[in-house]
């Protein structure tokens, strides 16, 4: 049986990492987009683990949403991406740099 | 178990009228004036519903999940007059930009809905899915002016710090559900109450990320990064949009989610609102007088007006959260007008969003000139307008938890940020025009509308008892509640 801190852990881990992917990536948007799934994941082994761990099924209701909502999301942000390359011919976060000031 | 149609009937009045919108614009030729007129429609419908429905007590629908209370009542109304106003303002600006779309108002409507479940969410699920709804839709409106170079940049980075925003919130809110075991913000609230301890780490830490995405959403500094580059990338008639309703929402989970959920940490999160509500103030303040962008400028005046905002929300007291809710309904309608005279100047081809583009505005039209400075001396706060006794309340409110210093602060800071709005009034006023003529094109609904939008300013001056004690029940709602 593996303990609840176990999964608590893996979920902040990949929180962080995603945290420090968008942080850091200077190089390409559709990393940002990954990692901003990845964080999403994370909080759904949080919620997961602890609905497992109170023995509440709530918790696994609100996964699925979270789910749900985002694949709407990157739906989104691929939209924009496409919008964003189709105009400038890049998608560099570095070139990202109209908006100053 | 009966159920209660009646407190999500406004809900599902605007999502009916919106999927109509949708159908209309797929099968209509032509059909973008039928889905004008159905926004509309559906907009004053839905506040009518509100009003006709106006809550004298807390009632809970769905499990729970759902509130209806005079708070959200108030809240919705305004949102939908809001919305209204905003596509009425934005209707020529939209078409000569091609962004007088069917999807436009379909968005619209649907960030509507999320508004109004966000003020009545009862659950973290709904607030969840209402901020996600809201959120959605307004990507997808910065991103709207597909050819344009600004508006797809600033889409990008509001779309990845939003995202950020709702991870952090959602992190929290797991959390927090480990801890109390419960999503429902009552059950929460009662789970929380019993074990606030300085030395509750885990619970402190999902407060943090709660708190974090909250000033994420409302724009607070230092997670303002993206209020400066969308009001200033995305199409005038979004940023309308984007600097007004949502702004309430953002309020309304303020007061669900700290007040209404973890009021028992307030200890806790007190101070470091106080440092949200002191850098917005400043740096929103100091920063806007570098500007030369008149979007810009007021991006960063929406910055530091939710400084504002916050000192209500941290002294912690029914007063403060009432000052707060005042100050809030005040400044959506003061951004309102600052962003509606772009709107107002701007026509086909010419976007009048530059500080200069406001020159000698008085020896054109002295009528708009004047409209300027209402709503300037308003957001500055000068007396004799209704953003004076707004800016007065929430600053009385944290006089009397003993906060001085801060309210120095921030009597200060708003002396700093009179300079660049009184700035505007001198180039309306003082300089000397350009020599091409300026065309004013806006339809005369526009101008009327956006006339007793500046006049309220100073018209609504004796109706301000009421407006308050109305604020000071809708707030008793929340708080009494339990």
């Amino acid at each position: 049986m593996i303990p609840l801190t176990h999964y608590l852990v893996l979920g902040a881990v990949l929180f962080s990492i995603s945290m420090v992917g968008i942080f850091l990536n200077r190089k390409n948007v559709v990393i940002l987009l990954m990692a901003i799934e990845l964080l999403l994941l994370a909080v759904n082994i949080n919620f997961v683990a602890f609905s497992h761990y109170l023995q509440d099924t709530a918790g696994q209701v609100f996964v699925f949403f979270i789910l749900t909502v985002a694949a709407a999301e990157s739906a989104i942000g691929l939209a924009i991406l496409i919008v964003l390359f189709r105009t400038r011919r890049s998608i560099n976060v570095e070139d990202l740099d109209t908006l100053r000031g | 178990m009966e159920f209660n149609i009646q407190p999500i009937l406004p809900e599902a009045f605007i999502t009916l009228m919106a999927c109509l919108v949708l159908m209309v614009d797929v099968y209509v030729r032509q059909g973008r004036s039928i889905c004008y007129l159905l926004t509309i429609i559906a907009l004053l419908g839905g506040a009518y519903l509100c009003w006709y429905d106006l809550a004298t007590e807390s009632i809970t629908v769905l499990n729970g999940m759902f509130i209806d209370d005079i708070f959200s009542d108030i809240l919705k109304i305004v949102i939908c007059v809001l919305a209204l106003l905003v596509f009425v303002y934005s209707r020529e600006y939209s078409k000569f930009r091609e962004l007088f779309q069917g999807e436009y108002f379909a968005l619209g409507l649907f960030a509507v809905v999320g508004m109004m479940v966000m003020t009545s969410a009862n659950h973290f699920l709904v607030l969840y899915l209402g901020l996600e709804l809201l959120s959605l839709c307004l990507y997808t409106m910065v991103a709207f002016q597909r050819d344009s170079v600004l508006a797809t940049e600033a889409a990008m980075k509001y779309f990845v710090l939003g995202a950020l925003g709702s991870a952090m919130l959602l992190y929290g809110m797991s959390i927090i559900y480990g801890l109390t075991g419960s999503l429902d913000i009552e059950t929460v609230r009662i789970s929380v109450a019993a074990q606030a301890s300085p030395d509750n780490l885990a619970l402190i830490l999902g407060l943090v990320f709660i708190l974090v995405s909250l000033a994420f959403k409302i724009g607070a500094v230092p997670f303002h990064m993206w209020v400066p580059d969308v009001y200033h990338g995305a199409p005038t008639s979004s940023t309308l949009f984007i600097s007004t309703a949502p702004k309430l929402a953002g309020f309304a989970i303020i007061v669900r989610l700290l007040v209404g959920g973890l009021e028992d940490l307030h200890f806790m999160w007190r101070d470091m609102v106080v440092i949200l509500a002191v850098l917005s103030i400043s740096i929103g303040n100091l920063i806007a007088i570098a500007q030369t962008n008149f979007k810009r400028m007021l991006a960063y005046s929406a910055i530091s007006h939710m400084g504002f905002m916050l000192l209500g929300v941290l002294a912690g007291t029914e007063n403060g959260y009432s000052a707060a809710l005042f100050y809030s309904l005040v400044y959506v309608f003061m951004g309102l007008g600052g962003f509606g005279i772009i709107v107002l100047l701007s026509r086909a081809g010419y976007e009048a969003d530059e500080l200069e583009d406001l020159r000698g505005l008085n020896k054109t039209n002295p009528w708009y000139a004047l409209l300027i400075l209402l709503l300037m001396f308003s957001m500055a706060g000068v007396p004799p307008t209704i953003g004076f006794f707004a800016k007065l309340s929430v600053i009385q409110a944290i006089i009397d938890v003993d906060m001085t210093w801060l309210a120095v602060v921030a009597v200060l800071f708003a002396v700093v940020g009179a300079f660049y709005y009184l700035r505007v009034v001198k180039l309306v006023y003082f300089d000397s025009s350009p020599d091409e003529v300026r065309i004013i094109e806006a339809p005369a609904d526009m101008r009327f509308f956006l006339s007793v939008n500046a006049l309220a300013m100073v018209l609504l001056l004796p109706l301000m008892g009421p407006i308050q004690e109305l604020c000071t029940q809708a707030i008793a709602s929340v708080v009494n509640a339990f």
